[in-house]
């Protein structure tokens, strides 16, 4: 047997890193946030500039997709109409769970400036939500910074079944 | 110091003045003056009656019967050259008189000129459609109908445009509520969730301008934000404004300056 003298614990010993499952799906859930793409109004401008090379969101691992059944995040980003009310519903319901939201700006906080009858007040009047950006719009930076906040989130909880299914009512 | 205005005889001035702005009346010309014009209008005399004619801002305005509207646009498209009906829409003057005033404004290209062609209906009348003579009124048509509640006879698809099919009211009335009466205050919690949710989810907040900074729900106060629900006193610790957490984060690497590379030659 050859007399090797590899400190086991140090770096570069045992390919084995000691974690707990919460700890492992939660670093998979918070960094590989797929949101879906929900361009509402003006916002939706700078959440694709998020998106785009210079910010470049695809380093967080967060990559837009355009079906609800395939992303993890909506982020309304922009006006929400009572017309659009519904689908913003169906939409919601058709992500799949665990699923999180950012209301992105006024609008989509508030209503905003929109204080008229075909705005709704607010995106939480319909579905639930975990992070609210001010701004109008905000820069990408704020997103890219509400993205963080809500990995941060996804990490302070426990992974397993104990979160219980976000529901408005 | 704002300056002083003799009040003795406040008493003896009109005792009616206008509450709002009202706008002054830009001045009317002769419809004589412009031979273009004054042929155009010999033309829809001849086979229609009309009311009222002027020049104003350089576009003619012609006064009709609610009946000839049809007749008049098809001889102003076919024989006038105004091929094209540029806007319509209804102006709300129920208050005045329950009356709508219903104008197409019209473009000739090669005269380089506009026609505004203008009739009253009473409220609760239809109009006749254009849109078989021109196919930019069938959206027109369906948004005064969307906003005014004014049907167009034999229009082919005689429904609202920019609101829901199921909305109750006509927004661009003068009686509309900006915000909204209490159809569209509710619309979308009654249409979602039924009218059984009205007192969860509760009513709209209508003043943009409401900072509560003891609201821990929605908008505690930035830096000393609290879990949600905590009774607030005020004597909060202020929050620490940090990115991530403070051990850095499982399989992640922490982001340090001293170990990365900073370019500083612009020309590199």
């Amino acid at each position: 047997m050859a007399q090797h003298k590899v400190n086991y614990t140090q770096d570069g010993g045992l390919p084995v890193a000691l974690t707990t499952i919460d700890k492992l799906a939660n670093w998979g859930r918070s960094n590989s946030l797929w949101a879906l793409t929900y361009g509402l109004a003006c916002c939706g401008i700078e959440m694709m500039a998020a998106g785009a090379s210079r910010y470049d969101f695809d380093r967080f691992g967060t990559i837009f997709r355009a079906s609800p059944r395939q992303s993890d995040v909506m982020i309304v980003a922009g006006t929400l109409t009572k017309k659009h009310a519904e689908f913003i519903k169906r939409l919601y319901d058709q992500m799949t769970e665990p699923r999180w939201v950012i209301s992105m700006g006024s609008c989509a906080n508030t209503g905003g400036m929109f204080n008229t009858y075909a705005t709704v007040q607010g995106c939480d009047r319909i579905i639930p939500v975990d992070l609210y950006l001010p701004g109008c719009a905000p820069r990408p930076e704020t997103l890219q910074y509400g993205v963080m906040l809500l990995q941060k989130k996804i990490r302070a909880n426990k992974a397993g079944n104990a979160q219980k299914p976000k529901r408005l009512m | 110091m704002r300056a002083y205005t003799p009040k003795d005889d406040v008493q003896a001035k009109a005792y009616y003045t206008d509450r709002y702005y009202v706008a002054p009346q830009v001045p009317k010309q002769e419809v004589e003056s412009d031979e273009v014009f004054a042929s155009d209008l010999a033309a829809i005399k001849a086979m229609f009656d009309v009311k009222e004619a002027y020049i104003q801002v350089g576009q003619m305005v012609v006064y009709i019967n609610a009946n000839d509207i049809y007749g008049v646009l098809q001889l102003m498209r076919d024989e006038l050259t105004y091929t094209q009906l540029s806007e319509m829409s209804a102006i709300d003057w129920i208050a005045k008189d329950n009356t709508f005033e219903i104008f197409y404004q019209m473009l000739s290209m090669t005269k380089r000129k506009r026609i505004r062609i203008k009739f009253f209906i009473n409220n609760g009348d239809a109009v006749d459609s254009v849109e078989s003579l021109f196919r930019s009124a069938d959206w027109s048509e369906r948004e005064m109908f969307d906003m005014f509640g004014i049907e167009a006879n034999n229009h082919p698809f005689m429904k609202r445009i920019l609101m829901p099919y199921d909305w109750q009211g006509n927004p661009l009335l003068k009686t509309y509520p900006l915000e909204g009466d209490e159809f569209a205050a509710w619309y979308e919690v009654d249409k979602i969730y039924g009218k059984e949710a009205r007192d969860i989810i509760g009513p709209e907040l209508r003043d943009p301008a409401r900072v509560d900074r003891y609201d821990s729900e929605r908008f505690a106060r930035l830096g000393f934000e609290v879990p949600k629900g905590t009774e607030i006193t005020g004597n909060e610790e202020p929050n620490a404004q940090e990115y991530q957490e403070d051990g850095g984060v499982f399989l992640i690497k922490k982001f340090t300056k001293e170990s990365s590379k900073i370019v500083d030659d612009p020309q590199r």
